[in-house]
């Protein structure tokens, strides 16, 4: 099935259209204020460039760093209005307790604690207060609140009270929009109740562009259903993608990691991906990235996404170069680096201008660049070579020698050979892998449940099939289905040999419409 | 409520003479800062166990914010008939990421005990110095003004009743009050042995949702004095200063634990496999990280009871309880747990000393290598001095 991969980063909006293992076009352009309106423009070029070969797409899959970036920045977020159900436990840490102050005042919409909860086991904590909820409802409906989070104590294990509140919530004020916890998070009720409410307080941004970008996709004449890319390198509809924008926050990073490991037939290796403000450095196993060890802080709020462990330094194509005092970084042109850059006819000194004097690459006007001086040059060069290699270095695990992939615009400033990897590989395409990334992303099913008084072979094999039908129902081909995560962890303490099973499966996009995607 | 009072005394009055007199240090408000550290610090030593005190922690942030303090003081300071609360959050600790900590649950069996003893307490201790219960007294402190002693029962953290430092000099076992955070509330008046207080307790934990607030069996100051392991909340707090400072000026994180502690480094390397299971109700299992750097081309192998307990290298014990044995992350010294060490982390090992009082037959009957099930007889790594 022929798919396009569009990425919207914070410097360019990348388009590819792939068909198997075949990249048939690409193209590159500048990510713009509005975003949508850069899509269009990427698509329109793309069609352009493939000519008739755009005919008989079957789905535009969209990776974008919009969501997190207005987390990170504090822009374009609505109020929300957590609801806990807890009572008497968790009286004492409110939602919301260990946010950054800035952010937990632009999205407070008020914080309801009501009785309820669940045991470990499944058994209730206490009858849910669906009196108070209702109370909570008139409440968020005076003071104009629409976009509620609904967390309540031990819901990955029964969902049963955040529905029943969700359904009170809407009875009470039908503009409400609601995301429960459970479809959201793990075990940990603060970390999961911080990432519901993220989510709530995204509804409108989330609403708004998923929108915009099924009219940038109509506009383009290109008849397919759009998908949005999320963290773990699989997809979500877009029905879906709206009701959780959180899951894309590192959607990013994880695209360029799979287009690398794609384009190159590489699934071991350590990924390099320049951009025009960061270089990130990952580590692929399997094809995948792996993953960070613990809590992840995103825009100062703890959360227990799975993402991809990168490490970031302030190196990328646009990055600003001085030479007195030598300086290179951490400040970036960004998204102006076409406008600003000596080579574009700009006055700011770059690294993709050191670049091309080095003869490392050929963008641009070469004779503006003529006259710098050779030793900066040299400097410069020495300078990133060796924060690059210190970066990659210490996240590689082992001591053998691995091959490097290098992706991403600046690319070029990779160095040839480096201590302890076997190759530095630069493929073509290169410089669109996290949009040839979105183009091949999966579909994932996930479970993460306390199980009782079974033996290990048969809980876990009980853990697979749920995942396995959550994969197929979020639309996944059955054939192509494969584990990629297994752990099963027993509970200290807990009665009847109680043992939390977390089980994720992947697989291609099947040709059918999918019905939905879960994650566990 | 009057009871029959059942106040524990000392079994052994010779053992008020044992120790030197020494000047007791004044007392001393906590700062937020000082909290801070100990929570880290607590995290470092409760070598694998004793749950992350992060949730406690933000407690003491809020109790702070909203003008309550906590005092510490000397154990030394105490009067012989002073009577000191014990106290601990008992349970699963995945229990707790749920339902999460609660000060005015803490407090909840220190007021029952406080009736059924017809008495209120000076100050209040934690039953262990390791992990979330490092912590949890000065909740109960920040809200009841009692000051906390600067002290434990175990110096680290251990799975069970009966290891503890006043369990091993024989003092008495009861009374124990257990709260749930609804309103039921157990007292356990009398029995036979640490080892069926625990039994009798765990199971009524477990039933309450594997999560209760504890008070164990009071303690005179006298009792404090002779039989807890002392200053152990200043040397938790001073490992997380150290721990902290080293963050910020870009230094080893690693050798700030080992220079504060005078720990030894016994491998570096990378978690390779992880086997947990759940028997007898802990959870039990092994680690095994394969050498990094200087470790390159060695294996070392982890064992552990909801704790860190032994630690082989290519096949050799080299390290056991008493001794502490803790889990770092290589790179920013924060503990790593039993119930989260996972595989690709990338960990130090380190043994940090054990409280003098295990090393003894009975403390090592309690706590040595036999009482976690492993034929070793107990040799420390800091015997023999050190290289």
């Amino acid at each position: 099935m022929k798919r396009i991969g569009v990425d919207v980063g914070g410097t360019n909006t990348d388009a590819v259209l792939v068909d198997g293992a075949d990249v048939l076009g690409a193209v590159k352009t500048a990510t713009t204020e509005d975003v949508t309106s850069g899509v269009r423009t990427a698509l329109r070029e793309l069609a352009a460039q493939v000519g008739d070969a755009i005919t008989g797409v079957g789905a535009v899959m969209i990776g974008t760093t919009h969501f997190v970036n207005a987390v990170v920045q504090r822009r374009h977020l609505n109020r929300a209005a957590a609801l806990r159900i807890c009572l008497p436990s968790c009286a004492s840490l409110p939602p919301m307790v260990d946010w950054p102050q800035d952010l937990a005042a632009l999205v407070d919409g008020g914080k309801y604690l009501v009785q309820g909860g669940h045991e470990y086991d499944g058994r209730p904590l206490m009858p849910l207060d669906e009196v108070a909820v209702a109370e909570a409802a008139r409440q968020m409906r005076t003071d104009g609140v629409r976009s509620a989070a609904v967390t309540s104590v031990f819901s990955p294990l029964t969902a049963e009270f955040e529905e029943r509140a969700a359904g009170i919530l809407r009875a009470e004020h039908p503009d409400i929009q609601v995301t429960l916890s459970s479809t959201l998070g793990r075990i940990g009720l603060l970390e999961r109740e911080n990432v519901t409410i993220l989510n709530a307080c995204l509804a409108d941004l989330a609403n708004r562009t998923v929108k915009a970008f099924e009219e940038a996709i109509a506009e383009s004449g290109i008849d397919a259903p759009l998908y949005i890319t999320q963290n773990d390198g699989t997809v979500a509809s877009a029905a879906i993608a709206r009701e959780q924008p959180v899951f894309s926050f590192a959607s990013g990073p994880t695209n360029s990691m799979r287009g690398a490991a794609f384009l190159s037939g590489i699934d071991d290796a350590m990924v390099l991906d320049v951009g025009g403000t960061t270089s990130d450095v990952g580590c692929l196993r399997a094809g995948f990235p792996r993953e960070a060890n613990n809590v992840v802080q995103v825009g100062g709020v703890r959360t227990l996404f799975r993402m991809p462990d990168l490490m970031s330094i302030g190196l990328g194509g646009g990055t600003i170069v001085q030479a007195e005092p030598f300086t290179v970084g951490p400040v970036s042109v960004g998204h102006r680096l076409t406008q600003d850059a000596l080579v574009f006819g700009g006055d700011t000194l770059t690294l993709t201008d050191i670049a091309v004097a080095a003869g490392l690459a050929d963008i641009g006007d070469r004779s503006r660049v003529a006259t710098l001086s050779g030793s900066l040059v040299n400097r410069t060069v020495m300078d990133i070579h060796r924060r690059l290699f210190e970066t990659v270095d210490r996240m590689k695990t082992d001591a053998s020698e691995v091959p490097l992939l290098a992706v991403g615009g600046g690319a070029m400033l990779a160095p040839e050979r480096m201590d302890g990897i076997s190759e530095v590989v630069r493929v073509e395409h290169h410089a669109v892998a996290n949009a040839v990334g979105a183009a091949i992303a999966q579909v994932s099913g996930e479970v993460d449940h306390v199980f009782r008084d079974m033996d290990r072979d048969e809980l876990l094999r009980v853990a697979e099939d749920m995942a396995r039908a959550k994969a197929v129902s979020a639309g996944a081909d059955p054939s192509t289905l494969k584990v990629v995560d297994m752990e099963d962890l027993p509970l200290a303490y807990l009665p009847g040999r109680s043992v939390r099973a977390r089980v994720r499966v992947v697989g291609d996009i099947g040709e059918t419409q999918p019905g939905g995607i879960t994650h566990g | 409520m009057t009871t029959e009072m059942h106040l524990p005394g000392p079994l052994d009055t010779e053992i008020a003479s044992r120790r030197p007199a020494v000047e007791p240090r004044p007392p001393r408000e906590l700062t937020l800062d000082d909290i801070e550290a100990l929570a880290l610090g607590a995290w470092i030593l409760g070598t694998g166990g004793g749950g992350d005190p992060y949730n406690k922690l933000l407690n003491m942030r809020e109790l702070y914010r909203q003008g309550r303090s906590v005092t510490l003081i000397d154990p030394l300071s105490l009067s012989d008939d002073a009577l000191v609360a014990v106290l601990s959050n008992m349970g699963a600790p995945l229990v707790g990421q749920e339902r999460l900590a609660d000060a005015a649950f803490a407090v909840k069996p220190v007021r029952t005990m406080e009736r059924y003893l017809g008495r209120a307490f000076d100050a209040v201790m934690s039953l262990e110095i390791g992990g979330g219960n490092g912590v949890h007294p000065l909740m109960v402190a920040a809200l009841t003004g009692y000051p906390v002693v600067d002290a434990d029962t175990m110096g680290r953290a251990y799975p069970e009743a009966q290891m503890t430092s006043v369990a091993v000099a024989n003092l008495r076992c009861y009374p124990l009050t257990l709260a749930d955070i609804r309103d039921n509330e157990v007292i356990i008046p009398r029995a036979e042995s640490w080892r069926w207080m625990e039994r009798i307790s765990r199971k009524v934990c477990t039933e309450v949702g594997s999560i209760a607030a504890t008070c164990k069996a009071p303690r005179t100051g006298r009792e404090v004095k002779d039989h807890a392991i002392l200053h152990t909340t200043t040397k938790a707090i001073d490992l997380g200063r150290a721990v902290m400072e080293a963050r910020v000026r870009h230094r080893d994180p690693v050798q700030a634990i080992l220079g504060a502690c005078d720990g030894l480094t016994l491998f570096t390397g990378k978690v390779i496999d992880v086997d947990r299971r759940a028997t007898e109700g802990f959870l039990r299992g092994q680690a095994r990280i394969e050498g990094l750097d200087r470790d390159a081309g060695s294996l070392f192998t982890v064992h552990f009871q909801n704790e860190f307990s032994v630690g082989y290298r290519d096949g050799e014990p080299v390290v056991m309880t008493p001794d502490l044995i803790c889990v770092v992350d290589s790179v920013s010294g924060d503990g790593i747990g039993t119930d989260v060490i996972r595989y690709g982390q990338r960990v130090t090992v380190l043994a940090l000393p054990g409280p003098e009082v295990f090393m003894s037959e009975r403390g090592l009957e309690a706590v040595g290598p036999r009482a976690f099930g492993f034929d070793l007889d107990f040799r420390s790594v800091f015997e023999g001095g050190r290289s």
